[in-house]
């Protein structure tokens, strides 16, 4: 039989607040464990949250960004649990009325994902097939982010909604510890955007596509620092498989915290192949929660749990209801950043730039801010965009800096790319500039100036260098002028060598090809 | 007797106001006061049982300050005042038990808004009041500490869960108090023992520090030994807190200004559904008496209908056990508080700390709430109870329409005998059927002195306000209060 | 019966309340007796009722993004029944 897997996703978000969702502590990474507390985060007697107003913004934000309707009233809800890292017993979150509802994301898939969704035996083969696309995609891009795009499909968000994340367990590395775990309640408290999508996901591959493009619009938008390491962007998964052709889905497993995008792919892919070959053996998938374990890529189920959950959501007494006016609404829409999608269509109606320069030029916010600062201050856009995928980027890695720390400012980028267009320096000398910029903090033109690199276009200069080139040459001058065209490439290094790379190498082919074939 | 001691049994008898009075004149100083009361409380209060903690050392000190204060000129009307406080508010620095084995020795970290406030205004707290456990009860009888005793009968209950914050005003072991209210439980101790106490609109007071039995009925609130201490303690604590979103942000009026006397034209409303078969006599005695009363300082009475009161009980057992069952899910003992020894696991440590350290009445509770909440049940359950409840806030807002306020006995009988009630939860339930209705409605209202029963206990009437309409309740208690000489009796003991 | 043994027993382990036999046949009996009580609730009609959860009607209570001082870890902890290292301990959390 074959089998079609059902995903959908709960992907959890952590906001780049100053401050905890329901009181004041601090939410900076790697404080000393329980620093970062007061009475709210304790879960202390008689304490009560007040809502950061921050976090409503960032969830408008987030929801404007994926199509999302914004609720004009939603309330907080309890969900009620016992765990030792849920200080109240119950974590703050949104059931009935969320903040936001009813949105999509599309993401781009190859034509391959329909086959790797297919029969058991089929599968592997289709998902090596596919992974070598991927890879020599990946080659081509360094970003390693892009898939050969065949088709656009659209991925339903059912619902983001706001909610408190609990603190940390430490099982080991505490001196004294004994049999015990450690509770540390600094991350107690800390924003979440829970973003929930419809099961419409087919396979691992629009999973991470999904994933993907989630966390650049959640970065892009400046709410999320995307750090997934330190889990600000984590993902549960839902997985289950059906026979191809039903419309029932399966018995589905939910796959807990998973913090990468490689991790989703094999944890997802795993859980496929288990529940198909569960099926296959006349098994049954059971409903339950489990656990990816990085190390061996596989899943494994969380056992002790000694009893089904009931939550018991109620509207949450201590917060009152969140109105948010269509004024608001607007106001957030304003101060929305441009997003990728948008961002890449610009750039190839209205700057005429490749798919593959728009998307490069797209994957980070802070890559595109510096594009555009260049051709806002008149840089050539073809030029700009191979300056900036080329020699900074390039520099850029080698220096293991973000573009934001860039020493070189669009405004130094874009005078040396109109010292080029202007012919002032050739290319290949504006490397050399570049890198004098790079440590030094001097204008292009000063550098040009001081180091004497302007480039030569004056024809009797040049004809003069071509001329001594071609009498010490007069061999090669011979194999040319039999046919052997290769040569050419010969007298264009020597000419440019002679002059220091200063001639412009436009008038050297053209003259040069001149007096080779003896005009 | 030696003259001092003469001068000491006299503090403690004295209004806020009255010692207020004092102070500014100089006549007497904050510590005279406080030793007074201090000495007053170890005197009576081990056959009263009100205190859980006694605090001398920090209020002498705060009468201290208090008294710095007064010499420098800077007088308001609680300063240098001695106040107990119910043990379910947060005091920094002090055990704060919430008459919980639950919640062991834990000593908060920080003062919730209303004693801030309190401090701020240069009260001395002078210790943590005995009260049910978690404030679940209608008779003081659940706390953990043992069952505080009714100053005018020490076989009775003084009512609850307010129990020692009502008894040490009857007492006299405290100038004036502060108490919670979430059915009834600052009106009706405040009945049974004789003085003023005052539930006011739900979010006119912050619920910040104060530990949670049911959020959404929960209201802070004074007793007092006459309505104009009960205004001036009000002014003290109400207000808009930043730090509780339910607190609401409307201007505070003064008032003492509203204590007018007079209530002629005032029009208030008698609900059918309040004067039942069932009422005591002697409540009901005391009731038309002051009936008459108010007919006779011009006031207008007319009959209303608050349909829905018959199922105020039902309604609030279910809201208030769902919001207790997630309240009271943080005591599990893993930040503070008891923990149960040899537990094999971690749910295990939960369920044991829990059995151990809860008692009965909280068990009780937490059951139901949760069983109200669990899947399945929620809407037969706590969802209709929701709507019940939006179908009794209409009644009193219809009824509001015509009167301005509205006059009831607060209980359906004066005080009964300890252990009376405490086999059958469910009649323990049906005696706040007078008091619930408010709370679900999160309007104010206030208890008066009104009348004694045949058998020496003190009886109260209840005036319900609109939302907001501390003033005009006040101003009618007030000329009541000033039109009878109940208030001035005294429990002897 | 509104409500059997091993409901209530259900309830407790979901409340985290350990019961002892004479406590589940108490409860089972009060509970009983309470839910017998409320049923009374549905003599009402409540179609197209909106349910009150909030006692006021009061909306968008927020505070804005700054910092305040936390408690500090020796406060945090002082009230704890175990501690370590600056953790609360717990019995051993098995994942
Ligand atoms: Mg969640
Ligand atoms: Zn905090």
């Amino acid at each position: 039989m074959r089998f079609q897997p059902v995903i959908g996703l709960e992907v959890h978000v952590q906001l780049k607040t100053d401050t905890k969702i329901f009181c004041g502590c601090s939410t900076k990474f790697g404080a000393a464990p329980n620093s970062q507390t007061c009475p709210v985060c304790l879960g202390m007697p008689g304490a009560l949250p007040v809502l950061n107003k921050k976090v409503v913004e960032f969830a408008i934000r987030a929801g404007l960004a994926t199509n999302c309707r914004i609720a004009p009233r939603s309330v907080f809800a309890r969900k009620n649990y016992f765990y030792p890292d849920l200080p109240k017993g119950y974590q703050i979150s949104q059931f009935e009325l969320p903040i936001c509802q009813n949105g999509h994301l599309d993401i781009e898939v190859t034509d391959l994902n329909s086959i790797s969704s297919g029969c058991q035996g089929g599968k592997e083969e289709a998902t090596r097939a596919y992974s070598d696309v991927r890879r020599g995609a990946d080659d081509e891009v360094n970003a390693g982010r892009r898939l050969k795009a065949n088709s656009v499909k659209r991925i339903g968000i059912t619902r983001i909604h706001m909610e408190e994340d609990a603190g940390k367990l430490v099982h080991s590395d505490i001196p004294g510890l004994g049999s015990g775990s450690g509770v540390d309640l600094n991350r107690a408290c800390t924003p979440l955007l829970e973003i929930v999508s419809e099961p419409d996901i087919r396979s691992a591959d629009e999973a991470v596509a999904y994933l993907r493009k989630l966390h650049q619009i959640v970065v892009y938008l400046g709410i999320c620092d995307g750090n997934m390491e330190e889990g600000s962007f984590r993902c549960d998964a839902n997985v289950s498989v059906m026979p191809v052709g039903s419309t029932t889905f399966g018995t589905r497993t939910e796959t807990k915290n998973v913090n990468s995008f490689r991790f989703v792919k094999q944890a997802i892919e795993y859980e496929i192949e288990r529940q198909i070959e569960l099926i296959g053996e006349g098994g049954k998938v059971v409903q339950e929660t489990r656990l990816f374990d990085p190390g061996t890529g596989e899943t494994r189920s969380m056992r002790g749990k000694e009893e089904a959950h009931d939550y018991r959501y109620f509207p949450d007494p201590d917060l009152v209801p969140l109105v948010i006016s269509n004024d608001w609404v607007a106001d957030v829409a304003l101060s929305l950043p441009e997003l990728p999608e948008a961002r890449r269509s610009r750039y190839r109606s209205e700057l005429g730039l490749s798919d593959y320069d728009a998307e490069v030029l797209t994957a980070t916010r802070e890559m595109a801010e510096y594009f555009e600062a260049c051709i806002a201050l008149g840089a050539p856009a073809k030029g700009a965009a191979n300056w900036v995928m080329g020699e900074v980027t390039r520099t850029l890695n080698e220096a293991g800096k973000g573009i934001a720390e860039c020493p070189v400012t669009p405004e130094r980028l874009t005078a040396l790319l109109q010292l080029i267009e202007k012919g002032t320096i050739s290319g290949k000398i504006a490397k050399t500039v570049f890198d004098e910029m790079w440590s030094s903090d001097k204008a292009p033109e000063a550098i040009v100036e001081e180091k004497g690199l302007v480039q030569v276009s004056d024809t009797g200069e040049i004809e003069r260098i071509i001329d001594e080139i071609m009498a010490a040459n007069m061999g090669q001058v011979e194999e040319f002028r039999g046919g052997k065209e290769k040569v050419f490439g010969f007298f264009v290094g020597q000419v440019m060598r002679a002059s220091k790379g200063k001639a412009n190498p436009a008038v050297v082919n053209e003259l040069l090809m001149k007096k080779l074939k003896g005009a | 007797m030696p003259p001092q001691t003469e001068i000491l049994m006299e503090l403690h008898d004295l209004t806020i106001h009255e010692l207020h009075d004092r102070l500014k004149r100089k006549e007497v100083s904050s510590v005279e006061a406080t030793r007074a009361l201090l000495a007053r409380i170890e005197a009576v209060d081990p056959k009263v049982n009100a205190y859980i903690t006694v605090t001398p050392e920090e209020a002498l000190a705060a009468a201290q300050d208090a008294d710095r204060r007064i010499a420098a000129g800077d007088i308001a009307p609680l300063t240098g005042i001695p106040i107990g406080l119910k043990d379910i508010f947060v005091t920094k620095g002090i055990r704060t038990t919430c008459a919980s084995r639950i919640l062991g020795n834990f000593v908060p970290p920080y003062d919730g808004t209303a004693v801030a406030r309190l401090k701020e205004a240069g009260a001395v707290i002078v210790g943590k009041l005995n009260q049910d456990e978690f404030a679940m009860g209608s008779s003081g009888e659940s706390s953990a500490f043992g069952p505080t005793r009714n100053p005018w009968n020490l076989e009775c209950i003084p009512g609850g869960s307010s129990s020692g914050s009502a008894a040490a005003i009857a007492a006299r072991t405290a100038t004036a108090t502060l108490g919670t209210d979430t059915g009834g439980s600052i009106r009706q101790p405040a009945s049974h023992c004789g003085c003023v106490g005052l539930r006011p609109t739900y979010g006119r007071v912050s619920r910040y520090g104060v530990i949670a039995y049911a959020s959404s009925l929960d209201q802070v609130g004074p007793l007092t030994r006459d309505v104009t201490d009960c205004a001036l303690m009000l002014q003290a604590v109400a207000g808009h807190d930043p730090l509780d979103s339910t607190s609401v942000d409307l201007p505070v009026p003064d008032y003492t200004k509203a204590l007018t006397g007079d209530v002629k034209g005032l029009r208030l409303g008698l609900p059918k559904e309040y004067y039942i078969a069932g009422l005591d006599p002697d409540v009901k005695m005391a009731l038309d008496e002051a009936i008459e009363t108010y007919r006779g300082l011009g006031v207008e009475f007319i009959d209303i209908s608050l349909p829905h009161t018959d199922y105020a009980v039902a309604t609030y057992y279910l809201v208030a056990t769902a919001e207790a069952s997630s309240n009271l899910a943080r005591y599990e003992g893993v930040r503070f508080g008891h923990r149960a020894e040899g537990a094999a696991s971690l749910i295990d440590m939960f369920r044991k700390t829990r059995a151990e350290g809860f008692g009965a009445e909280v068990k009780r509770r937490i059951m139901l709430g949760t069983y109200a909440l669990s899947s399945g049940y929620y809407d037969a359950y706590y969802l209709k109870a929701q709507k019940v409840r939006t179908l009794i806030m209409q009644d009193f807002l219809k009824a509001f329409e015509t009167v301005d306020a509205i006059l009831t006995p607060v209980a359906p009988t004066p005080a009964f005998r300890i252990g009376e009630k405490t086999r059958d939860p469910l009649q323990m339930y049906l005696s706040d059927i007078f008091t619930i209705p408010v709370n679900l409605a999160g309007t104010c209202a206030v208890s008066v002195p009104a009348g004694m029963s045949g058998n020496g206990l003190p009886i109260g009437l209840q005036l319900i306000g609109r939302p907001f309409g501390e003033e005009t309740i006040l101003r009618a208690a007030h000329a009541f209060e000033q039109a009878t000489a109940w208030h001035q009796r005294k429990a002897q003991i | 019966m509104k409500i059997t043994k091993a409901e209530v027993d259900a309830v407790a382990l979901l409340a985290r309340l350990e019961l002892t036999p004479e406590e589940t046949e108490t409860f089972t009996g009060q509970m009983d007796a309470i839910l017998a009580y409320v049923e009374k609730l549905n003599e009402l009609d409540t179609s197209g009722i909106v349910p009150t959860s909030h006692a006021v009607p009061v909306e968008n209570a927020f505070r804005d993004d700054e910092v305040r001082p936390s408690i500090g870890v020796e406060n945090a902890l002082a009230n704890a029944p175990d501690r370590v290292e600056g953790f609360f301990r717990v019995p051993k959390v098995i994942e």
